[in-house]
C-alpha cells in the first residue's frame, strides 16, 4: 500500500498541485509532519502520550465559541487549548492524586462543550464538526495558512532551541532542578507548544487525532534508533512522510485526512515493530553469550582492550569477550581476524565457555 | 588501594565549603531534620549515616534547594544559600534504581546534561564539553559504553552514568544520595573503586549511604543522623571507638535494669539510641588536627 501511495504521488504529482487547496494542504501538512513528532518526543519521553489528545478535545470548544461567535475559530481554539494547557500543567505540578480526574473533566468537558454550541450554530453543519474532528484538506484557506505557517515555524524553532533542556526535564526532573533550571517554565512552555500544534494540525489531522501524528511517529522511531538525537531525525522523516502521504492519498481516495495520515503512521509504526523483531532474532541466533562472571571489564581492568567496530571486546582466557547488555557475547578471534571490518558477522562463535 | 583521605587534607584556615548552623530542612512547614551544625571542607569525604527516615536525604535535598530551608544559617562556598545561585559547584548524584527508559538515550546523552549548566540557551556541546564528558566518562570506567542505551547496562553502570553527569558538570563538591544501593556485590566493588579513584584526586564528597562497608577505605570522615538530629560526627576510628563505648554502656545498663531495655531494642551498636551518650555535643572534627 505504501508503494502504491508512492507511484501515485510520483505520476499524479503535477494534477494534485493543480489544485489550490492541494498545495496548501501539502504544505500544511508538511509543516504538521515536522512539528508534531519534534514536540511529541518529550511527552513520549515524560510519559504523557494522551496529553495531546485531551487538549485537542477542549480545543473543539474554542472551535465551536469562534463558529457561534462568529470570530475566527483558529483564535479561539488557540486560546482554549493554550489555556487547558496551562491548567493542565498546575494540575500537573500539584502532583495530586484528583488531578487525574480533574483532568478527565476538563477534556469532556471541552468536548461536550463543543458539540452542544456548535449544535446551536446557524451557521455550521454536521459535515462541519466532521471536518474539525477528523481534518479536511478542502477546509483550509489562505489566511489560516499563513497563520499555521507561521505558528509552526515558532514551535519547531522553540523546541529546537529549548531541546537539550526538554530532555533533561523529561528525563531527571529532579537532578534538572537541582543544577537550577527553570524546571516549571520548561514545563509549561512545552505544555503549550502542545497546545499550538494541536491547533496548527486541527485542520489537516483532526482534533481527534493529532496526538497520534505526535506520538506514533516516535513510537516507530524508537525502535529504529539507537541515540535520543537520531530518534528526533527518525520521528520528524516519519511524521512528513505520514503527513504528506496521508493528504495525498486522502485526495485520490477521497478519505479523510487525518484518518488517512494515522494509518499511513501507524503503517510505518508497524512495518519497523517486524522489522526490528525479525532482526533481533537473527541476530540472538547468531550470538553467544559468555560465561557469567562478577567482573567487570574496562579499559585497565587486567584484560587486554581491543577495539572491534563499534565496541571494544577483551581479551579472556584466549576468548573475547564484548560487552551486550548487561551481560558479555563471544566474539571468535579467528572470525575476528578474517573480517575485522564487519563487525555483525563476528558474532559467530566456537569458543568454549568456562569459568575464569 | 587504600586512598584514605585523612584529616590532613583538610587542614584548619580553609574555607568550609558547605556550613550549616542549627540548620533546619523539610517539606512545607514540617520540619524533617533540625539544628544541623556542619562544616564541609574540601578534600573531605563525609559519609552521611543513618536509618532509614532518619532525615540525611532531606538533609542533602535541603542543600540542593530541593526541599524548604526552614530555619538556621547555611553556607554554600561562603554565601548565603538564599543569595547562592552558581549551582553547578554542587554535584547532584540522586538515588535512582534506573534511568529513565521511555526513550532512547546513550551514556554520552545523558552525561551531558551534567554540562548543559555551563552552555547557553542557544549554545550546544562544543570542544570542551566534549572533552570534559569524556574525561567524566573515563572517572566512572564507561568510556567503552559510551554510545550504547543507558538502558542495557546494568543497575550499577547506570550510578556511575549518574556520577558522570555530576563530574562533567566540574562541580567542587559531589553530593550524592545512595550510590551503592541496591546493585549486586560485583558492582558495589567498582562503584567502590570509582569513588577511591575520586577521593584520591581530592574530591570532596557528602555521601549519604546504608553500606559503610562499601566505603570504609574511602570515607575520612563519618556523620551520623538519628531522629532529625545529627548523633555523631569525627573519624572513623572515632566512630568505631563510639559504637564500642556505647554497646558496653547498653550493656551495662541492660545489667543494672534488667526490665528497661528499650535502648537495646533501637539496634544495638548502632548510634542512633536517642538517649545515647553521643548526644551530647557532637565531636567536633578539625579540633583534633
Amino acid at each position: 500500500m505504501n508503494t502504491l501511495t508512492t507511484l501515485t504521488t510520483l505520476g499524479g504529482l503535477p494534477e494534485l498541485l493543480d489544485y489550490d487547496f492541494m498545495r496548501r494542504a501539502l504544505l500544511a501538512a508538511l509543516l504538521v509532519g515536522i512539528a508534531a513528532p519534534m514536540v511529541g518526543v518529550f511527552l513520549v519521553q515524560r510519559r504523557l502520550s494522551l496529553i495531546g489528545d485531551g487538549m485537542g478535545h477542549v480545543a473543539l470548544a474554542g472551535v465551536a465559541v469562534g463558529v457561534f461567535t462568529d470570530t475566527a475559530p483558529v483564535l479561539t481554539a488557540l486560546v482554549a487549548a493554550v489555556l487547558a494547557a496551562v491548567l493542565i500543567e498546575l494540575i500537573r505540578a500539584r502532583g495530586r492524586t484528583s488531578g487525574d480526574v480533574a483532568l478527565a473533566v476538563m477534556f469532556y468537558g471541552g468536548i461536550a462543550l463543543g458539540v452542544v454550541i456548535i449544535s446551536k450554530s446557524t451557521s455550521s453543519t454536521p459535515a462541519n464538526l466532521t471536518a474539525y474532528l477528523f481534518g479536511a484538506i478542502t477546509t483550509t484557506s489562505n489566511g489560516d495558512l499563513w497563520v499555521f505557517a507561521v505558528l509552526a515555524v515558532v514551535v519547531v524553532a522553540t523546541t529546537w532551541l529549548l531541546r537539550p533542556r526538554f530532555f533533561a526535564v523529561a528525563n531527571d526532573e529532579e537532578y534538572a532542578r537541582a543544577t537550577g533550571m527553570h524546571v516549571t517554565a520548561l514545563n509549561l512552555v512545552l505544555a503549550i507548544l502542545t497546545a499550538v500544534t494541536v491547533v496548527v494540525s486541527m485542520r489537516i489531522v483532526g482534533l481527534l487525532l493529532i496526538s497520534a501524528l505526535m506520538i506514533v511517529p516516535n513510537a516507530a522511531a524508537q525502535l529504529l534508533a539507537g541515540s535520543f538525537r537520531t530518534a528526533i531525525r527518525y520521528a520528524v522523516a516519519i511524521g512528513v512522510i505520514s503527513s504528506v502521504g496521508g493528504v495525498t492519498g486522502s485526495f485520490y481516495a477521497e478519505t479523510p485526512s487525518g484518518g488517512t495520515i494515522v494509518i499511513v503512521a501507524i503503517g510505518i509504526f508497524l512495518l519497523a515493530s517486524i522489522g526490528t523483531s525479525v532482526r533481533a532474532r537473527v541476530v540472538s541466533r547468531r550470538h553467544q553469550r559468555a560465561e557469567h562472571h562478577p567482573h567487570e571489564h574496562g579499559l585497565g581492568c587486567g584484560h587486554p582492550a581491543v577495539a572491534h567496530g563499534d565496541h571494544v571486546d577483551y581479551l579472556h582466557d584466549g576468548h573475547r569477550h564484548a560487552p551486550h547488555a548487561g551481560h558479555y557475547d563471544e566474539h571468535d578471534p579467528r572470525v575476528h581476524a578474517q573480517t575485522a571490518d564487519e563487525s555483525e558477522t563476528a558474532a559467530e562463535t566456537t569458543a568454549e565457555t568456562r569459568s575464569s | 588501594m587504600l586512598h584514605v583521605t585523612t584529616g590532613a587534607a583538610s587542614g584548619p584556615g580553609r574555607e568550609p565549603i558547605l556550613s550549616l548552623r542549627s540548620a533546619v530542612f523539610g517539606y512545607a512547614d514540617r520540619a524533617v531534620v533540625a539544628d544541623v551544625t556542619l562544616d564541609v571542607r574540601q578534600g573531605e569525604v563525609v559519609a552521611l549515616l543513618g536509618p532509614n527516615g532518619s532525615g540525611k536525604s532531606t538533609l542533602v535535598k535541603g542543600l540542593l534547594g530541593l526541599n524548604s530551608h526552614l530555619g538556621g544559617e547555611v553556607e554554600l562556598f561562603g554565601t548565603p544559600m538564599r543569595q547562592f545561585r552558581d549551582f553547578t559547584r554542587l554535584g547532584y548524584v540522586p538515588q535512582r534504581h534506573t534511568l529513565s527508559a521511555s526513550v532512547r538515550a546513550t551514556v554520552t546523552e545523558i552525561v551531558a546534561i551534567g554540562r548543559l549548566p555551563h552552555q547557553s540557551w542557544w549554545g550546544r556541546p562544543g570542544r570542551t564539553d566534549q572533552r570534559l564528558i569524556d574525561r567524566a566518562l573515563d572517572l566512572v570506567g564507561l568510556e567503552d559504553r559510551a554510545r550504547e542505551d543507558v538502558s542495557t547496562l546494568s543497575g550499577g553502570q547506570q550510578r556511575r552514568v549518574l556520577i558522570a553527569r555530576a563530574l562533567a558538570a566540574e562541580p567542587d563538591v559531589l553530593i550524592m544520595d545512595e550510590p551503592t544501593a541496591g546493585v549486586d556485590a560485583a558492582s558495589q566493588q567498582v562503584l567502590a573503586e570509582v569513588l577511591a579513584r575520586l577521593a584520591a584526586q581530592g574530591t570532596t564528597m557528602l555521601i549519604v549511604t546504608h553500606e559503610l562497608e562499601a566505603l570504609r577505605d574511602i570515607v575520612s570522615r563519618i556523620v551520623l543522623v538519628g531522629e532529625g538530629h545529627l548523633r555523631f560526627d569525627g573519624t572513623p576510628a572515632d566512630f568505631v571507638l563510639a559504637q564500642r563505648r556505647q554497646q558496653d554502656l547498653i550493656l551495662a545498663h541492660e545489667h543494672h535494669h534488667h526490665d528497661d531495655d528499650s535502648d537495646v531494642s533501637q539496634a544495638p551498636g548502632v548510634l542512633s539510641t536517642p538517649h545515647g551518650p553521643l548526644e551530647q555535643p557532637a565531636q567536633k572534627r578539625g579540633v583534633e588536627s
